[in-house]
């Protein structure tokens, strides 16, 4: 037995992920089933297989739409966050100049801002600029909060790298940027990864401000979901399938980046 | 300790481009609230200058205390229960293998889910007549209803608060706990230090700077939350689940009070912004110390 | 284009965040002149002056909204007391 274990723990785990997954598992259970099968008798499993709920989904542009508005923020949102981010972290991580603690704070503060009156301010920003219901409104809106996150984390993983390689690559002749790209990115790999990770997360899962944002041409997924909702009273059955739908991406992204983040995390602030 | 980074004022050119980012989506929508938070807004194109009026209005305003009491305990929860158990899962996952993949892709999930989602995925659990959750309790003997009981309503939010967000918190612990070195367990056992030892010794203070940033964006997004329990329980029954957010947006949507809306959060930016900083200084003192302590 | 119009600008308003700035100025010209010592004060830790400036604004917003929370008499009152908060914390923070 390894040091780090501790009696009990394998049942905590497995009950924790009985608990992650029953209401995941019954979300799924509802997508297959149709309404007059979810409000006449309750099952704890699915009578039939039924892909009617997806299949009205997937056929309806109003709803795909949604998706790929969705994921084209995101996408806009996660590279220029962690683009930006990076020189950002490094300066944060080797240098130390005027102001660099109290600026590391403001970034930080950013993300304390409660939304609902925020919200008429940045239409308005965005609609004087004539961005409104374009993703590139709601990727740069995304950017408040994901910045300072992506600085932050990228900045643990850059002070990880000994401060010796940057040296012996100035002495051997590398320029900043060559050094930037051709030596330090690829050190920092697993950073990036977790990063990106944590952008995508915090932009996928964001609704007030996008649906704030936009209206038709960039309206994001989550929000086609509110608005069906409330309109055709509970269609339980296409909420739960579209509810299904929106983890999926997410599911496919996790599974791409475990291995980053199972190498750690800020391995350099640790 | 690592020596001391060089100053070098240039570093500001590489910090420009998040500074004008950040600076251009923050500051110029925080000044239009502090200006909202002084006039009477009757339409887009007429207000009135009132002063403070809005401010002593909101700060005097009781159904405001009890939601910043109702946020202050419903935070404090989140950060009892998720931090603790966070840790816990991380040191209980499986370390290496396809079985650490799927724990972590497993585990994961509930983070990607929208936030309205998350409300919905509740909803729907938790309804007597057609979830999971209420209908099992319902059999067991419970008289749970979330829609009506306010005690019931609460405790669901809170369940789906540590449902949605233990996750992260247990990433960034395992994360962390993957990054010590063998040689400090190694070294550990050699001293014969007990399971407990270890953690407190060896494990607690290397997970000190994950566990900072595990434990603000806890304290910050619970303090902000909003989408969930909208979705879940609409700030209901009655005033029970009614935190700081929700109570704020029926002021400035609801009622269109928006410079009363717009006093009430910036109040509420600065009530988080102390409890941020104390906690972040405190954590960073906390830490500075035990680094003392082992090299003295 | 109306870029201004609809950030409801006042006066008041905008002499607040011109201090900000005049002070955050200054501060980096004074820091640039001589630079800070990191201190132990009357503060639970060890600040700057740019932290101590922090803290005292901070300090001086909870004086003022406090001010407005429990009296009725004039603000300018509240104000002044937070203006002495500040100077209080840069001088023995």
């Amino acid at each position: 037995m390894s040091a780090r274990s501790f009696p009990g723990r394998r049942i905590l785990l497995v009950l924790y992920l009985v608990f992650t997954l029953a209401p995941i598992y019954w979300l799924g259970h509802m997508s297959l089933r149709s309404n007059e099968a979810i409000t006449g008798a309750f099952a704890w499993f699915p009578e039939s297989f039924s892909l009617a709920n997806y299949i009205g989904i997937l056929t309806d542009p109003s709803w795909y739409d949604g998706y790929i508005n969705s994921i084209v923020y995101v996408t806009i949102n996660t590279v220029l966050s962690v683009t930006i981010a990076l020189p950002a972290a490094y300066a944060f991580s080797r240098y130390s100049f005027l102001g660099d603690k109290h600026l590391f704070f403001w970034l930080l503060t950013n993300r304390m801002t409660a939304p609902a009156v925020f919200l008429l301010p940045f239409f308005q920003l965005y609609t004087a600029l004539g961005l409104i219901d374009t993703h590139i409104a709601v990727a740069l809106a995304h950017m408040v909060f994901n910045v300072p996150l992506a600085v932050w984390i990228l900045e643990g993983f850059i002070s990880g790298v000994p401060r010796e390689i940057d040296e012996t690559a100035y002495i051997d002749g590398y320029s900043f940027p060559r050094f930037f790209i051709r030596i330090l990115l690829p050190l920092i790999k697993a950073g990036i990864g977790v990063t990106a990770f944590f952008c995508f997360m915090f932009s996928w899962v964001e609704l007030l401000l996008a649906r704030t944002l936009t209206s038709v041409d960039a309206k994001p997924i989550a929000a086609t979901m509110t608005r069906t909702v409330s309109a055709a009273g509970m269609d339980w059955g296409t909420l739960a399938a579209a509810g299904v739908l929106t983890i999926v991406p997410g599911a496919l992204v996790i599974y791409f980046v475990r291995r980053y983040i199972a190498k750690g995390f800020a391995m350099g602030r640790v | 300790m690592s020596v001391a980074k060089p100053v070098n004022q240039r570093a500001w050119w590489l910090v420009l481009p998040v500074l004008v980012s950040v600076a251009f989506s923050a500051l110029i929508p925080l000044m239009t609230v502090v200006n909202y938070s002084v006039q009477d807004i009757l339409s887009p194109s007429q207000s009135v200058f009132v002063g403070w009026e809005w401010y002593k209005e909101v700060l005097r305003d009781p159904e405001l205390h009890s939601a910043l009491f109702r946020q202050l305990i419903f935070s404090a929860a989140v950060l009892a229960i998720q931090i603790p158990l966070g840790i816990a899962l991380a040191l209980s996952m499986p370390k290496e293998g396809w079985r650490s993949s799927l724990v972590l892709v497993l585990l994961a999930m509930p983070l990607l889910v929208p936030w309205n989602v998350v409300g919905t995925i509740w909803q729907i659990f938790a309804r007597a007549d057609i979830g999971l959750l209420g209908y099992v309790l319902t059999q067991l003997g419970f008289d749970y209803n979330y829609a009506q009981e306010p005690w019931d309503a609460w405790i669901t939010v809170l369940v789906m608060d540590v449902w949605h967000w233990t996750p992260l918190v247990a990433l960034l612990a395992f994360a962390g706990l993957r990054a010590i070195p063998e040689a400090y367990y190694q070294a550990a056992r050699i001293d014969g230090a007990s399971r407990w030892a270890v953690f407190r010794y060896v494990q607690l203070p290397k997970l000190r700077s994950v566990l900072m940033i595990a434990v603000l964006l806890r304290l910050m997004d619970s303090f902000m939350i909003y989408t969930e329990p909208f979705v879940l329980t609409g700030g209901g029954p009655g005033t029970a689940t009614t935190f700081l957010s929700q109570y704020l947006t029926q002021k400035a949507v609801g009622q269109f009070d928006l410079g009363p809306a717009a006093a009430f959060s910036l109040v509420y930016f600065l009530i988080i912004l102390l409890l941020c900083f104390v906690l972040y200084n405190f954590m960073k003192s906390v830490g500075a110390g035990e680094q003392q302590a082992r090299s003295a | 284009m109306d870029l201004l119009s609809w950030m409801a600008w006042t006066a008041p308003v905008a002499i607040f965040f011109v201090c900000i700035a005049l002070m955050l100025i200054g501060m980096t010209i004074w820091e640039l002149r001589s630079p800070t010592v990191p201190r132990k004060g009357l503060l639970p830790l060890v600040t700057t002056r740019g932290d101590r400036l922090f803290i005292g604004l901070l300090l001086a917003a909870y004086i003022n909204l406090a001010w407005t929370g429990v009296t009725d008499l004039t603000q300018w009152w509240g104000a002044m007391l937070g203006a002495v908060g500040l100077v209080c914390v840069m001088r023995w923070g």
